[in-house]
């Protein structure tokens, strides 16, 4: 009986996962310190590379919240940009009603695009984003709120499959056009930008930029961690479950709607919080966010990394940009052959991604 | 413990003009192991299927005590105390024999109850037993997806086992079993009954004849016959519609 | 001087002998000033189409007189005589001379000739003035213009100017008259014309708010009319679009997302042919009809090759053949980017797609959208008939409903998967020959319509084909009514929140199967 009564250890393909993830995380807190060293130091990391490492880990971020949909609930969301982009959103309110009088028109409260556009006063909704604690409750809230909303509709009339992968593209091309229009009251087209200061501190600055960076791989750490304590509880286990025979979960007594709806809301909550730590790297937000081309990018990040592993969704991020990074800049015309041709070689022969592939290859060599 | 009994009046289920289910009345009292035959499209599924809220009847009433089941979804009428096996066996492949049985073991089966939830020495007892019992000990940690296809059948019988329901609903619990694993079903399932009302639904008559209890036979979607084997073997209408025509 | 116009009263009893107003009128152009203005009056008057070309000659100066007072014209090099219409000779003839007053006169009698011209277009453009002058003095005119008039266009305008005229007058009788009349038109004009009566005439008040009542009944009418076709409009073009998804999706389960990139390879194809039969000249204007087999045949060879050469290894694997496809869709895209160029091409329609045309009532329909949705019924008539009619459809619904037995029966499963594939795909093609004629001939033509083509799949019912033309006809008319309160934007994301709902109710579509073939 004994057997029984413990659970299987830790496997040593967990322990060195392990170690790997904890040196990575130490490899990417180093950067904004080398990134103070002289130039002429071999240790030197340019600006660029902080920039274009911070906006990766927030597509991290993305890709850990995605693969919680679609690896452990089976929710395969060809949506999760809509939820990063209204987290983007959010901050973007926080960071216009912070310009204040600074703006090209110098109105004492309306954002540039608001006087532009003849507005007289501001709209009902973007009251209160002058506080940050606001701000940072709407980041999570408006994602969550949607996901509930459409999570509810979608789970309880057992949508499931490609019928919801195509209703959650089809809801982030309805916000897209919407929030293409200027009646909005979101800068439609041109979005925000030209943001001044987040929390008192100057936005573009190295001190501001390194804040921000480890702002996101403080998110980046505990969203891995929520993600990894929560698939090791029994409620990880009915989320496999459900993905793996959903009917059966039912039968045995599961509400698979509240299941699936709450995985969803929490995984579209942090896709807002990656979004909103995003947007004051990049600087701008724009409709372009919520254009089904990102949410779908960001599937094939997990699908290369390996999905239901949460490490693959970390290592498929981070590979992917990479690549996009080197290849729109050497060969920008193949970087969409690059990136279709991925979808196909890893739907035909990577199914479980890059872990699949080191699983493989350890196994192969243990053999 | 006060059972309570099942209870079908009247039930029609209709798909696309279909008559799946036609005025079929039956009850299982408390404790009761009732065997359901019947021929292909004789509506043994779609019965199961009302009982369970997978199917909403055209018609009918479907009472579990006082409970109108028509009107409650598959994870309610599951958390009443109904289990279901289906025909095919379905496991979590993903999940290994432990963890299959830990799910299907009585929780509360919330969000924030399975993330709050962990094994007491008392609930891994009770797995430890039901593994036990359907044989399965030696595979506690094996996924279920490399499991044989009988020990799949014994699997699913566990996870049922472990969902200690008022009323099982088993479809064909031997296919694919061989004679010494049917005869054990059969005296698990005598077993299980008296403590449990169960419903058993199979081709096998040599099985329904071991389970040596009351038979209902079902031919396009009504009753045909009702008694014990040997009574509704020599109804003259049965011997119809089995071998007739 | 003098001696001249005893000439020509002595010659006016002869030309009298014409025994018509017309030819009495006519001398008059060859007298002084103030008799070539006043007979210009009177020819104008008088509504005869023969006037036209005579007083356009005196106007533009080849209106000659001989010395013995006959009038000629000169016509280029001929010269004839203005009464007989005979050839005649120039020698010793003079241009008449005109001034100010006879201009205006001649312009005044000009218009309204042109009631009556003989050029449709000419008399619905002097319709058009005369019903802008709205003057009281146009009353006989316009009488006498729609006494001749056959034409249904021209006298409706005729019509609306003689009852805007009537408005004019001082008189009870003819403004009640006016009145009526202008209720009977179903014109926003019209409407115009009452609603600033009224305030000048309070004592009609009553009946000008009937005519108005009449007239927005009628405009009500008109513009549902409108609405439903501009609906089914884009119905059909919904149709064309998920038809092949209705095939691939909805027969097979196959999900495509590079769908809409075999749609926009049949534009492509259709701008190739266009180019490529430029200079053929028995071809050319046959570019468009001929592109529709060729479209078919390229997206069903593309369809062909990523059914064998890829999608058949993730049978039974969809969100697998989503991402699959969808990366196809990317390089597709793509390489129609690198070959043609990411800007527009443009694809021109031939002369009997353009135009608009009138139905009753006023209603009006573009002809290229007109043909898109005659052309999306045949295209769907074609499908059911291949599916329904031919060896072909019969083996694709076998292989569709039974995979093993179909194969235990002789069926080679796997060419009838790339046949259908390749079937759908080309419907897909189809789609794009109509929509080169309607959308821009960009790589990313597809991408807007594989959303709309899945919702009208889903809406109508996975698997039906009745379901996928009542799901596109609806969703076209829904969203064109929904336009006018709430914006083109606006609207596609009413409809896709209704669809969202209406799944609720019906999971399974409008066509629903029912049984147990749908609970697979």
């Amino acid at each position: 009986m004994s057997i029984a009564l413990t659970a299987p250890p830790p496997s040593r393909m967990r322990l060195g996962i392990r170690t790997g993830l904890i040196i990575a995380v130490l490899l990417l807190a180093a950067l904004p310190i080398l990134n103070l060293l002289p130039r002429d130091s071999a240790f030197h990391v340019s600006d660029f590379i902080v920039s274009v490492t911070g906006k990766w880990i927030c597509y991290a971020v993305l890709a850990l919240s995605l693969d919680l949909a679609w690896g452990y609930a089976g929710i395969l969301s060809l949506g999760h940009g809509a939820f990063f982009a209204l987290g983007g959103y959010a901050m973007g309110m926080h960071l216009m009603r912070l310009i204040g009088p600074r703006g090209a028109y110098g109105h004492p409260v309306l954002p540039d695009f608001m006087v532009f556009l003849g507005y007289t006063e501001l709209p009902w909704f973007w009251h209160g984003f002058q506080s940050f604690p606001y701000a940072m409750l709407m980041v999570m809230l408006v994602p969550g709120a949607l996901a509930l909303v459409v999570g509810f509709l979608a789970f309880r009339s057992r949508i499931t499959g490609v019928y919801l992968s195509i209703l959650t593209q089809a809801m982030t091309y309805a916000l897209m056009l919407a929030f293409f229009r200027n009646d909005m009251g979101f800068g439609g087209n041109n979005g925000f930008t030209d943001f001044k200061e987040l929390l008192g501190m100057p936005l573009g600055t190295p001190s501001a930029r390194a804040v921000l960076f480890y702002a996101s791989l403080v998110l980046l750490v505990g969203s891995m961690l929520l993600c990894a304590a929560l698939t090791r509880t029994k409620y990880g286990r009915v989320l496999t479950a459900i993905r793996d025979a959903e009917s059966r979960a039912r039968f045995l007594g599961y509400d698979t709607t509240r299941h699936k709806l709450f995985a969803f809301v929490l995984s579209a909550m942090l896709a807002g919080l990656a979004g909103a730590l995003y947007v004051p790297q990049v600087g701008i937000i724009n409709p372009g966010e919520f254009s089904p081309g990102n949410s779908i990018e960001a599937v094939i990040w997990v699908a290369v990394g390996g999905r239901g592993t949460l490490v693959g969704a970390l290592l498929g991020a981070f590979s992917v940009n990479a690549l996009k990074t080197w290849l729109t800049s050497a060969a920008p015309d193949l970087w969409l052959f690059a990136l279709g041709g991925l979808f196909v070689a890893v739907t035909l022969f990577l199914p479980r991604g890059l872990i699949g592939l080191f699983d493989r290859v350890k196994k192969g060599r243990g053999a | 413990m006060k059972g309570r009994s099942l209870y079908l009046d009247g039930v029609t289920v209709v798909f696309d003009g279909f008559r799946a289910l036609n005025n079929l009345s039956l009850v299982v009292e408390p404790g009761e192991l009732r065997a359901i035959i019947g021929p292909n499209g004789a509506g043994k599924t779609t019965m199961m299927d009302v009982i369970t809220g997978k199917t909403r009847p055209t018609s009918g009433t479907v009472r579990f005590g006082d409970m109108d089941l028509t009107r409650l979804d598959e994870p309610t009428i599951a958390n009443l105390g109904i289990g279901r096996k289906f025909q095919k066996p379905t496991v979590f492949d993903d999940l290994t024999v432990f963890e299959n049985i830990e799910l299907a073991l009585k929780a509360p089966r919330g969000p924030i109850a399975c993330i709050k939830w962990h094994l007491t020495g008392e609930a891994a007892d009770r797995i430890g037993q039901v593994m036990t019992e359907v044989g399965l000990v030696e595979r506690a940690h094996d996924p279920a997806g490399i499991l044989s296809h009988g020990q799949r059948q014994w699997l699913e019988i566990g996870m049922l086992l472990a969902q200690d329901p008022e009323l099982l609903l088993v479809d064909e619990p031997v296919a694919g079993m061989t004679d010494a694993e049917t005869e054990h079903t059969a005296a698990m399932l005598v077993g299980i009954a008296g403590k449990r009302s169960v419903v058993v639904v199979e081709h096998d008559l040599e099985f329904v004849r071991a389970l040596g209890r009351r038979v209902t036979v079902l031919h396009e979607g009504s009753v045909l016959s009702e008694g014990s084997i040997d009574h509704v073997q020599n109804d003259p209408r049965v011997i119809e519609v089995y071998l007739g025509r | 001087m003098r001696l001249l116009l005893v000439l020509l009263l002595l010659l006016a009893p002869l030309t009298g002998r014409a025994q018509d107003a017309f030819s009495d009128a006519l001398p008059g152009l060859g007298g002084g000033f103030a008799q070539q203005a006043e007979a210009a009056d009177r020819l104008g008057a008088l509504g005869d189409p023969r006037a036209v070309p005579i007083l356009r000659a005196l106007s533009d100066g080849r209106l000659l007189k001989r010395p013995d007072g006959t009038l000629l014209i000169r016509e280029g090099d001929r010269v004839t005589e203005v009464a007989t219409g005979a050839a005649a000779d120039p020698a010793g003839a003079e241009p008449l001379r005109i001034n100010n007053r006879v201009r205006q006169a001649l312009r005044g009698a000009l218009g309204r000739l042109s009631l009556v011209s003989p050029d449709p277009a000419e008399r619905l453009a002097a319709a058009e003035a005369v019903f802008r002058s709205r003057s009281v003095e146009n009353i006989p005119l316009l009488e006498a213009a729609l006494a001749r008039e056959s034409l249904g266009r021209v006298r409706e305008r005729l019509e609306l100017a003689l009852a805007a005229s009537r408005m004019a007058s001082p008189d009870e009788a003819a403004k009640r008259a006016g009145i009526a009349a202008l209720g009977e038109t179903s014109s926003a004009e019209a409407r115009g014309i009452l609603l600033e009566a009224r305030a000048t005439n309070p004592a009609l008040a009553g009946e000008i708010d009937a005519a108005i009542a009449s007239i927005d009944r009628r405009l009500t009418i008109r513009r549902a009319f409108e609405t439903l076709f501009q609906g089914l409009s884009l119905g059909s073009v919904l149709l064309l679009a998920a038809l092949g998804l209705a095939v691939t999706f909805g027969v097979m389960g196959v999900i495509n997302m590079a769908h809409g990139e075999f749609v926009m390879l049949g534009a492509y194809t259709t701008f190739v042919m266009q180019e490529a039969l430029r200079d053929i000249p028995g071809l050319a204007s046959w570019s468009l009809p001929l592109s529709v087999p060729a479209a078919f045949l390229v997206a069903a060879a593309c369809g062909a090759a990523l059914e064998r050469g890829l999608i058949r290894h993730l049978y039974g694997r969809p969100l697998e053949t989503l991402l699959l496809t969808f990366g196809v869709g990317m390089m597709i895209q793509q390489a129609v980017r690198l070959g043609f160029g990411a800007q527009n091409r443009e694809v021109s329609s031939p002369p009997w797609m353009q135009g608009t045309l009138e139905l009753p009532l006023g209603v009006m329909v573009t002809q290229n959208r007109l043909w898109i949705l005659v052309f999306s019924l045949a295209v769907l008539a074609l499908t059911v008939a291949a599916i329904r009619f031919t060896r072909f459809g019969l083996e694709m619904r076998a292989v569709t409903q039974n995979r093993r037995i179909a194969s235990a029966m002789g069926i080679r499963t796997g060419r009838v998967d790339a046949l259908t594939f390749a079937f759908g795909s080309g419907i897909a093609g189809i789609a794009g020959v109509a929509l080169s004629q309607i959308d821009n001939v960009s790589p990313n033509l597809g991408t807007g319509y594989i959303i709309d083509s899945f919702m009208v799949v889903v809406f109508g019912g996975v698997g039906s084909l009745a379901g996928t033309l009542v799901g596109a006809m609806t969703l076209g008319v829904v969203n064109k009514m929904l336009e006018p309160f709430a914006g083109v934007v606006l609207a596609k994301v009413f409809v896709l929140v209704a669809i969202m709902v209406f799944i609720q109710r019906r999971p399974r579509g409008l066509f629903a199967l029912k049984g147990r073939a749908a609970e697979q």
